[in-house]
């Protein structure tokens, strides 16, 4: 680690102020993320702003839909019951993550923005676009088995490895930034760009924004909703393919239909196409089947991640039985 | 309200097993280092330094966290529990004894991280079955295997403080 | 007799492991104890060009920077004989003793600096020119490279002829990755001087070995190192060699003049303590009809570096499993810039039974019997290779009782007949087994007036429970309760003990630890009724006090000694997403007596979770355009966790085995991973119908 100086901030906006302009100066909120790019070389803050004094902890759920704290736990809003009940897929994307001890420290605004599992992108002995820009990608041609087969580039195919943020573009969440020009609303699904020629560039986030808030709207699909997670190993992994699916149903019609998948993409990816071959059909495992088949449209493989090209629309037909009590 | 400004060298009192110890750190030391190396509380066992292994675990505040993922400046007044402060006047605590019992430790290297991790599962109610103490035990590697026989003293503890 | 061998009796070290109070290596903190960081090559192969340490050595906290151009000519003393764990050919990897980089993340500079954080930083600054030369870093290069001398070849009969007029046959490759120990504990080193005399607080599975290694490096007296370690965290074979890092501890020490402590990080172990080679295989056999086996071929070819060859006992099964008049093995090393590989856990026959066991799995679908029944159809009354008969084997009662327990006579013959479910189920099984050594030791006993005993030898527990069994066998033979005798190991100060490893603690320094008992009692004339304190007194002394040293016998000539096990395994499979779960696995074994039940049956269990690892997670993700393993971790390197963990029972076949040595125990720490993968994977077959050679056997491989 390189020597950095540590204060913890009493108030946002003097917190957000500092960020902004001293260089490499960085917040640090559970630390569980940052701490592992600081033991790997990958980061090297000047400062670290501690911001988890600060009171954004609170996680609300009211008729309209719930309202995060930026700094509420991952492991408190997976067991808050209104979470469980009223947004299930957003309940087990975040008990499918990481450990129990690591839910406990990971804040819901650092978890947004953990950073990729390539193993080129952490270790620095090796060249990555991503962490060292105009290095090259050496994922393209080599151990690539975790990449991303969807909105890669010829300069970066980093899968973005966070579960949660997958749920939260399904349901048309909302991030809250407070940054040096105020105040600002953006949905989750534009806070993280795709790596085009500038992989470097992850989020949309300008120096001292500061996460306050996520916020998700309620409703039948996100009631009626299942997280499902592919892995080697039966627990503490990261995705290998996800996916966040919900429906509303009425009649035995699908009225409405979310799908986001993990896992096989350098952002939280949306499957629009696959939830429009769905609003309006008869619930069946027909419909499920065609819809999900779609799922990797567009997909790019390079090497050892085509297996996901296969197994990407088998997780979505897979969770949307489950969903469709069709499994 | 002003920040602070950011040192690189910080004074800080950490609460260890009930007792103040005032410390001056290097901002960069993990908890974990400053329980090894400055209070040289050395059960808390170092595995991997990247929260990806268990044998950190501690208890903050009575919840379970991996302590070389925090800083130690980030503990000032936080209550920290290794495992040297679980054992009260000599006596094993039910779950280091259930271990013993059960032989749910090999080499013994992840087993205070093991054991720091089921005090907290009893305490959040996950022994419902044994595959749900198995999946909220899987943040702590066992590289001997011992994983049946933890399970073992995990549902023994757990039974008997039913 | 207070007969505590046999009795399941709790691990003695138990309180001090679930307390935090035992200590190991990186733990022992000498009064001014500085950090060591190593710096690592990036290259695979190629000399320092030029090394920029300036802004290193006025890094914050720094001690010294070492690197070839400055450290001093270390004596490297030869050896007569390399160190039985070394491999004989070729020379270990000489620290900071010139330019020449042999493989990515061998050690180049050491950092020495007051704190862990100021010595890592500093190493960073270490600027590295290299002048790169063309590294050969795939198994293929490896092949196209020449031959290593390290290879050979057995032949029993005309095993090519044998196979060509067969009956029925199968002809397969195996492949086996690069695997890495992963024990919890990271390798370390605290080392002390006090003038030309070190102590070494080191983790090691051999302190007497590392010691006269070090003597040599340094060109000590070996009398002048101590080394230290009461505590293994792990090893399973990462320990038996002194490595790279235990010099440059002592050599940091020496430079800076203050003890320092060398504590490896999890992504260093990857290079810095050995790991189970990749290997394939080549496993063709051929029957009669009623499945007798007429011709066993098994050909391995393993990786190793090109500074030491590095050979194991692949194809040891392939010789005595089965009975089978014709054998022809082939061994064959291919070099790379690579680290030089080693011993990990059940060695070379755990990789040689994975290719065997899954062949014998493919002939008896071939001859459409079943599998068990092939493996009763070629038990080995004798070992054939050498033409001895066993000094024990109860390996059908480990059938019996293991097929019994598992209800292996429900599984349905044909693949993807049997289900639970939407899952896919299997049922596969194996043959395990594990050559019982046995070693010459030393082990000292003392009895007190106050009825306690002190028994000693400086042998090693990395898990096993060493302390346990030492202490029934102790307390066996003085007839004391278990809680009046204390066993101390891992000192060199201690009587000689031999490597631990290869399971051979319980055969050889159990056997020294029973004779210096008998010893001391004889010393003492204790007599039936007599108590050591009235004993004591008449001999008008507080305490007496005996050594032993045992050797081997003639017994290894006369007998061939092995553990022996048979396992069965079910998996669940679900084909859609390729996800193969495993919620039951049955192990039998022939262990010769079981000292204590309750740690023989947890290292049973232990090598039951290593052997699904490797059926199904365990992988280096090698780079081979940098040489380097990219998933140098615990987050993408995959050991089970316990989720993955079903039911696991563990049987042991009676037995006592004095022929092979006194105790009557053949050893066991390596037979609970044998035959777990191919049992595994012939599940896997049985499951969905697709035989799959290579491991791990991961999602991709079984989705369809
Ligand atoms: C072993 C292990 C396994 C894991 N497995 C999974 C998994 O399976 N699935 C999964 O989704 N995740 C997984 N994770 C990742 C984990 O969820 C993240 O590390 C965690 O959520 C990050 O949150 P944090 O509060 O600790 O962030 P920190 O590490 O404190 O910060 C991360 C980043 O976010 C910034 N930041 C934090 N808070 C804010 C804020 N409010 N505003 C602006 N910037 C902010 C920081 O500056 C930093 O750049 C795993 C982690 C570990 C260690
Ligand atoms: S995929 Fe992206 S993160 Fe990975 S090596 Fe390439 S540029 Fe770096
Ligand atoms: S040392 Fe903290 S999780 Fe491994
Ligand atoms: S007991 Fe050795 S790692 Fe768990």
């Amino acid at each position: 680690m390189v020597p950095f100086a540590y204060a913890a901030a009493a108030s946002a906006p003097a917190a957000i102020r500092h960020v902004a302009q001293r260089r490499d100066a960085e917040f640090i909120a559970g630390g569980t993320d940052m701490l592992q790019l600081l033991q790997d070389g990958v980061r090297s803050p000047s400062e670290l702003i501690d911001i988890n004094r600060l009171p954004m902890t609170a996680i609300e759920v009211g008729p309209k839909g719930a309202r995060l704290g930026a700094l509420a736990r991952m492991a408190d809003v997976a067991d808050d019951p209104r979470i469980r009940a009223e947004f299930p897929m957003v309940a087990e994307a975040l008990l499918a993550s990481a450990s129990p001890q690591v839910r406990n420290m990971a804040s819901i605004g650092g978890n947004l923005l953990q950073r990729t599992r390539c193993l080129y992108f952490r270790d620095v002995a090796t060249p990555c676009n991503r962490r060292a820009p105009g290095t090259g990608c050496p994922a393209l041609d080599g151990e690539n088995r975790l990449n991303a087969i969807l909105g890669g580039s010829v300069h970066c195919i980093a899968t973005y490895p966070g579960d949660l943020a997958v749920a939260l573009v399904a349901l048309d969440a909302d991030v809250h930034i407070d940054g040096t020009r105020g105040e600002r609303t953006i949905p989750v699904e534009r806070l993280h760009r795709v790596p085009g020629d500038a992989p470097h560039l992850e989020t949309v986030l300008e120096p001292g924004d500061l996460i306050t808030a996520v916020t998700i709207p309620a409703g039948a699909a996100a009631r009626r909703s299942h997280y499902l997670k592919v892995r080697d190993r039966a627990s503490f992994e990261f995705a290998l393919a996800s996916a966040a699916v919900g429906l509303e149903v009425d009649g035995g019609t699908i009225r409405a239909a979310r799908v986001a998948v993990g896992g096989v993409a350098t952002v939280p990816w949306r499957l629009r196409h696959v939830e429009e071959a769905l609003v309006g059909r008869p619930l069946s495992a027909d419909v499920i089947h065609e819809a999900a088949r779609t799922s990797s449209d567009g997909a790019e493989p390079r090497g050892r991640n085509a297996f996901k090209v296969a197994l990407l629309p088998r997780t979505v037909e897979r969770a949307l039985r489950t969903v469709g009590g069709l499994a | 309200m002003e920040l602070p400004r950011p040192r690189r060298d910080i004074e800080l009192t950490l609460r260890v097993n009930g007792a103040e110890r005032p410390l001056t750190l290097d901002a960069r030391t993990t908890l974990l280092d400053a329980l090894r190396d400055h209070l040289h509380l050395t059960g808390t066992k170092k595995g991997c330094e990247l929260g990806q292994c268990g044998a950190c675990t501690v208890l903050r505040d009575g919840r379970r966290i991996k302590a070389c993922l925090t800083l130690a400046a980030m503990q000032a007044g936080a209550e920290i529990v290794t495992i040297e402060g679980l054992a009260a006047d000599g006596a094993l605590h039910p779950v280091q004894a259930a271990f013993v019992e059960h032989d749910g430790l090999q080499c013994g290297y992840c087993t205070p991280g093991q054991i720091m991790s089921a005090v907290a599962l009893l305490r959040e109610g996950r022994t419902g079955s044994d595959d749900e103490i198995r999946e909220f035990m899987s943040g702590n590697l066992c590289r001997c295997g011992a994983y049946t026989n933890i399970v073992a003293a995990i549902r023994q503890a757990a039974d008997r403080a039913a | 007799m207070s007969g505590s061998i046999g009795r399941p009796v709790s691990r003695v070290d138990g309180p001090a492991k679930v307390t935090g109070a035992a200590r190991y290596a990186a733990e022992f903190a000498p009064v001014d104890v500085l950090h060591v960081a190593l710096v690592g090559s990036t290259v695979p192969k190629g000399r320092i060009a030029a090394l920029d340490t300036r802004a290193a050595q006025k890094a914050a906290g720094v001690r010294a920077v070492i690197t070839h151009l400055n450290a001093p000519r270390l004596p490297y003393r030869p050896f007569d004989e390399r160190p039985e764990v070394d491999p004989s050919v070729g020379e270990p990897l000489r620290v900071f003793q010139g330019p020449e980089v042999r493989f990515s993340g061998q050690p180049i500079a050491a950092v020495v600096a007051d704190t862990l954080a100021q010595a890592r930083h500093a190493a960073a600054l270490v600027g590295v020119t290299y002048a790169a030369q063309a590294a050969t870093t795939t198994f293929e290069g490896g092949r196209r490279r020449a031959p290593k001398a390290g290879g050979g070849e057995t032949r029993r009969g005309a095993a090519v002829q044998a196979l060509g007029n067969a009956a029925v046959t199968v002809d397969a490759v195996y492949v086996h990755p690069r695997e890495h120990h992963n024990a919890m504990e990271p390798h370390a080193t605290v080392a002390l001087w006090e003038g030309e005399r070190l102590t070494l607080w080191d983790k090691t599975q051999w302190v007497n070995n590392d010691a006269v290694e070090i003597a040599h490096v340094f060109g000590l007296p070996d009398d002048h190192v101590r080394v230290i370690c009461p505590y293994v965290g792990g090893a399973f074979g990462s320990g038996l060699r002194t490595w790279p890092h235990v010099t440059i501890a002592a050599l940091a020490a020496r430079l800076v003049g203050r003890p320092v402590r060398v504590e490896l990080t999890r992504r260093e172990l990857y290079t810095s303590v050995g790991f189970r080679p990749h290997t394939e295989q080549r496993v063709a056999l051929g029957a009669r009809r009623d499945g007798r086996l007429t011709a066993l071929i098994h050909e391995a070819t393993a990786q190793t570096s090109a500074y030491e060859e590095h050979t194991e006992e692949t194809l040891s099964p392939a010789r005595v499993t089965y009975a089978c008049p014709n054998v022809l093995t082939r061994y064959r090393l291919v070099e790379m810039d690579v680290n030089t590989p080693t011993h990990m856990r059940a060695p070379g026959v755990a990789t040689g039974l994975f290719a065997l066991e899954c062949a014998m799995d493919e002939l008896a679908v071939a001859l459409d019997m079943d599998p068990l029944e092939l493996r009763l159809a070629n038990y080995a009354e004798r070992n054939e290779e050498d033409d001895l008969p066993w000094s024990s084997k109860e390996l059908r009662a480990c059938y019996r009782m293991g097929a019994e327990r598992f209800g292996w006579s429900r599984r349905a013959p044909a693949p993807r007949s049997m289900r639970a479910g939407a899952w896919l189920v299997g049922y596969g099984m194996a043959t395990a087994l594990y050559p019982a050594y046995r070693s010459e030791a030393s082990a000292s006993a003392t009895v007190f007036a106050d009825g306690t005993a002190s028994v000693r030898s400086a042998a090693s527990d990395m898990g096993p429970g060493t302390y346990t069994a030492m202490t029934q066998v102790a307390a066996d033979v003085l007839e004391l309760p278990l809680d009046r005798v204390r066993f101390e190991l891992g000192d060199t100060a201690l009587p000689k003990a031999p490597v631990h490893g290869g399971s051979i603690t319980m055969a050889s320094v159990g056997t020294a630890v029973q004779a210096a008992c008998e010893a001391v009692r004889a010393k003492l004339g204790a007599a039936n009724g007599r108590s050591y304190a009235e004993a004591l007194r008449e001999h008008g002394v507080d305490r007496m006090e005996a050594t032993a040293h045992v050797e081997p016998g003639d017994e290894s000539k006369r007998f061939s000694s092995w553990a022996f096990g048979a396992l069965f395994a079910e998996v669940r499979v679900d084909v859609d997403l390729g996800i193969v779960r495993v919620p039951r696995i049955v192990g039998a074994y022939d262990v010769g007596r079981v000292v204590n039940p309750t740690t023989a049956r947890s290292q049973c269990l232990g090598g039951m979770v290593g052997g699904l690892g490797m059926a199904l997670l365990e992988q280096a993700d090698w780079d081979p355009r940098f040489g380097r393993v990219m998933n140098a971790n615990f987050a993408e390197y995959l050991v089970p966790v316990n989720a993955d963990i079903g039911e696991l029972q563990v049987l042991f076949a009676p037995g006592d085995d004095r022929r092979f040595n006194p105790l009557g125990a053949k050893g066991l720490a390596e037979i609970g991973l044998c035959g777990v993968a191919p049992a595994i994977a012939n599940a896997v077959y049985h499951a969905t119908g697709r035989r799959l050679r290579t491991l791990p056997i991961t999602l991709e491989a079984v989705l369809v």
